[in-house]
């Protein structure tokens, strides 16, 4: 991504749109895979954003580790609530050898929200689940200790769900006086 | 050694087998929330406090039954050099640090399973700074955001702002000015330099060395005093906004950034005077506390933790922003992982900081200080008087904020403590859908298991106080 | 202090003053750090602005030691618990300063996870205003109390004894 690198042996790729070799041999041979090219603030690098089927979810990303993406960075879930599937999961790996970072992600329905657990192929996916879980309320079945993380056990409700609101409460003017 | 490959191996497969005769269907994350239920219903005629400061499900249990827990443990390293296992496992005791505890660096909580001396398992309980950022995000505009974002890691305000602007520029697709670039990586590295310093006075701190807290104060004091000139504020600035930075540097700046280099550099030097020889502080960081490349990138731990594990990795030097390229720098690595490691790092580090902001004071460019783009950036506030257009603009945009197309970004920067990554999801309109940051912090506390299981006790505090956890990034 | 009488040798004042005197001169703070708030309290406490000329630095890290508990920063949900216990340890007489908006009214933060001020926990003596306060508001804030308490009745944290 780089710009040494070269972007003609695209010849294997099966997915249209994919100009990189590393990312195109992640998915390759995963029906349904779509990658995005994204910029970023340095001019010299982009970020590849690639879409998988929950099934595929965690033979991608364990593909993607044996390929060189050995980082873990992130992971993230967003409710996009009108838009079906409703939720998306993605996970943030870098490819420290070779420059490059790969988010992949998958959509989850509304009344399936579940997205197997990346524990087993990165340890650090652990409180990041417990995270997602907490404030969006993504199930990771397989997750050692899917407990909440953020919020106090005895809490109702995902705050971050689109359908739960910000929770603010009057502004209350209490009674005192300003030293002057 | 032996032990932590027993606990890395053994809860899973005693839960399996536990699983199945009584309970088949459950997971074990069901099992979990179930303990917890019975446990608050449990404690109705028990100390009335304890029900309340006590978070049930999110607690270490016994080994047996948290596998998650022993799943931190990590690899053993030789700095376990207490790995040998004296007592039966039932005879160990569970303690709790924090979440008020003087040496968590904030309100972290942890629970410290003992073996006499020796921290056998570690689990550290967080939330308690859960400040709701990312949804109050999603209620404030584009422009007002800044003022949210910079509260998250508030000892890297510039840190924050400039992941959240650059964000919103690649969505925007605007470039900015070179002297609004400039100006943000000197603001930045200096930020740097201020947070390490902070870091330098509170390891001391926390492993005895009492002075070097004064000292660490005494010179971030003076990055304080640029920043409130610059800024008007001395943390929390929101002084790094879509578009450029809110104002110019002020009169003079060219001299207080000379002065404050040849102030905290010297400052650097007596610290190492101070402490690079003496034989408390080297026992207490040597060898503690070890975290191995592969964990690192394992744990997604960035930043000095990893550099001085020799990840060499730096995003300045990777995926450079805001034109850092330009700059002359070095990246120090560490070898062994260590506490002390990141010690060197993080000195090293301030001096190459200092090196980038004596490079800009001789170079930088002359120019506008923000993009001259009246959907973005407000005009001039001379305008507002003469134009009706300005008037406008200037309305608009603090009324109703900036206009973002749909997409998704995600821009890192290269934070005091590992990548310090924003993720905008947009819509359209002047709200984000969804941010999520992907803060260092949050990684360093996963990994500080890693960093103590079979370790002393009072190590816990020099791994704890070397992985320089903030509260608020981690909890947000 | 009261006035001192005419022949040397003697001090007057009155029980109430003097017990007040003592009390204002040596409030040993309890460290409640919270936010970006605790980081301006330490910077209080450091070198440069020196809380110590006020009898002040000794920041315990035992609740059952001190006297002031200093709220500086936001409390959440899963501190407010927390926040309480610790307060209830504290010995008598006692007092508890707000530090920063969050602290005061929840700041700028209006949403599910913060409590909406401190005082909804815990009895706020003394309110800090600022987003950090700086280490002269802080001080400002702590010289008041001590005024405050300088010129008030005997009192614990219930009301005056
Ligand atoms: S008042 Fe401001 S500085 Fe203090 S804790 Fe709240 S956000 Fe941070």
């Amino acid at each position: 991504m780089t710009g040494e690198m070269p972007t003609v042996e695209s010849d294997s790729s099966a997915v249209p749109g994919t100009e990189n070799d590393l990312v195109a041999s992640v998915i390759d041979g995963f029906d349904g895979a779509t990658v995005t090219e994204h910029a970023t603030a340095s001019s010299a690098t982009v970020y590849h954003q690639v879409s998988v089927s929950v099934d595929d979810w965690v033979s991608v990303v364990r593909k993607a580790k044996n390929a060189g993406f050995d980082a873990f960075v992130d992971l993230y879930a967003v409710d996009h609530f009108a838009q079906a599937p409703r939720y998306e999961v993605g996970v943030n790996l870098i490819s420290m050898e070779n420059n490059q970072r790969i988010i992949i992600s998958t959509r989850v329905p509304y009344d399936d929200a579940t997205v197997p657990t990346l524990t087993g192929v990165f340890v650090g996916a652990n409180f990041y689940e417990r995270e997602a879980y907490d404030l969006i309320g993504i199930d990771f079945p397989g997750h050692p200790d899917l407990t909440r993380i953020l919020l106090p056990d005895e809490w109702v409700g995902h705050p971050l769900r689109k359908d739960s609101s910000v929770g603010a409460i009057p502004v209350q003017f209490k009674a005192g006086s300003v030293d002057l | 050694m032996t032990d932590t490959t027993d606990t890395e191996s053994a809860p899973v497969e005693e839960l399996e087998s536990d699983q199945d005769p009584s309970a088949p269907e459950m997971s074990v994350a069901d099992q979990r929330r179930a303990t917890h239920d019975m446990w608050v219903s449990g404690t109705e005629d028990t100390y009335p406090f304890a029900a309340a400061t006590d978070e049930g499900a999110q607690e270490m249990l016994p080994q047996a039954d948290d596998p998650g827990a022993s799943m931190q443990a990590g690899i053993a390293v030789d700095d376990d050099y207490t790995s040998e296992v004296l007592v039966d496992p039932d005879e160990r005791q569970i303690i709790n640090m924090g979440p008020q505890h003087p040496s968590t660096h904030g309100v972290l909580r942890l629970h410290l399973e003992l073996e006499g001396e020796t921290v056998r398992r570690v689990k550290p309980i967080i939330g308690y700074l859960h400040t709701g950022m990312e949804k109050t995000a999603e209620t404030l505009t584009y422009a007002q955001g800044g003022t949210n974002v910079t509260r998250m890691d508030y000892l890297a305000p510039f840190h924050n702002e400039l992941a959240y602007s650059l964000t919103v520029e690649q969505l925007l697709g605007l470039e900015v000015p070179a002297r609004a670039s400039a100006i943000r990586v000197l603001m930045t590295e200096l930020n740097r330099v201020a947070s390490h310093l902070l870091w330098a006075a509170t390891q001391g701190m926390d492993i005895g060395a009492l002075s070097m807290m004064i000292y660490g104060w005494r010179e971030r004091e003076i990055c304080l005093d640029f920043f409130e000139k610059t800024t008007g504020l001395r943390m929390n600035h929101n002084y790094i906004r879509p578009g450029g930075v809110a104002a110019d540097l002020p009169d003079g700046w060219q001299d207080d950034v000379t002065n404050l280099i040849a102030v905290v550099s010297a400052g650097i030097g007596e610290y190492e005077e101070l402490l690079n020889e003496n034989p408390i502080f080297l026992d207490r960081t040597m060898g503690v506390g070890v975290i191995t490349p592969q964990e690192c990138k394992e744990y997604g731990v960035t930043g000095p933790m990893a550099r001085a594990s020799g990840v060499d990795w730096d995003l300045r030097k990777a995926a450079p922003y805001c034109g850092i390229d330009q700059y002359d720098f070095d990246v120090p690595l560490g070898r062994h992982g260590d506490v002390h490691d990141r010690y060197t790092v993080r000195m090293e580090e301030m001096r190459q900081s200092l090196h980038i902001a004596g490079q800009i004071v001789e170079t930088i460019p002359s120019g506008d200080y923000r993009a001259e783009d009246r959907k973005v950036t407000p005009p001039p506030r001379k305008r507002i008087d003469e134009s009706m257009e300005a008037l406008i603009h200037h309305f608009k945009l603090f009324t109703e904020g900036i206009n973002v197309p749909e997409g998704t970004a995600y821009q890192s920067v290269e934070g005091p403590r590992g990548e310090l990554g924003c993720l905008i999801v947009s819509k359209g309109g002047t709200r984000p859908w969804r941010m999520h940051w992907r803060a260092p912090s949050f990684a360093a506390v996963q990994a500080l298991p890693v960093m103590m299981t079979d370790s002393l006790l009072a190590d816990v505090v020099a791994s704890l106080a070397s992985a320089d956890p903030v509260l608020g990034d981690v909890d947000r | 202090m009261a006035g001192v009488a005419a022949e040397p040798g003697f001090l007057m004042t009155t029980l109430e003053k003097g017990v007040n005197w003592a009390r204002t001169q040596s409030m040993w703070p309890a460290s409640f750090g919270l936010a970006c708030c605790a980081i301006e309290m330490m910077g209080t406490g450091a070198a440069h602005n020196d809380l110590a000329r006020f009898g002040m630095e000794v920041f315990r890290a035992s609740p059952r030691q001190a006297d002031l508990m200093i709220v500086a920063g936001r409390v959440s949900q899963k501190m407010a618990p927390v926040l309480r216990q610790v307060y209830d340890q504290m010995a008598e007489p006692k007092w508890v300063l707000s530090m920063g908006a969050c602290a005061s009214s929840g700041g700028m933060f209006n949403n599910y996870a913060l409590v909406q001020g401190v005082d909804q926990v815990v009895p706020v003596d003394m309110y800090v205003p600022g987003c950090p306060p700086g280490p002269q508001s802080l001080i400002h804030g702590i010289l008041s109390l001590q005024q405050l308490i300088m010129d008030g009745e005997i009192r614990n944290s219930t009301g005056v004894v």
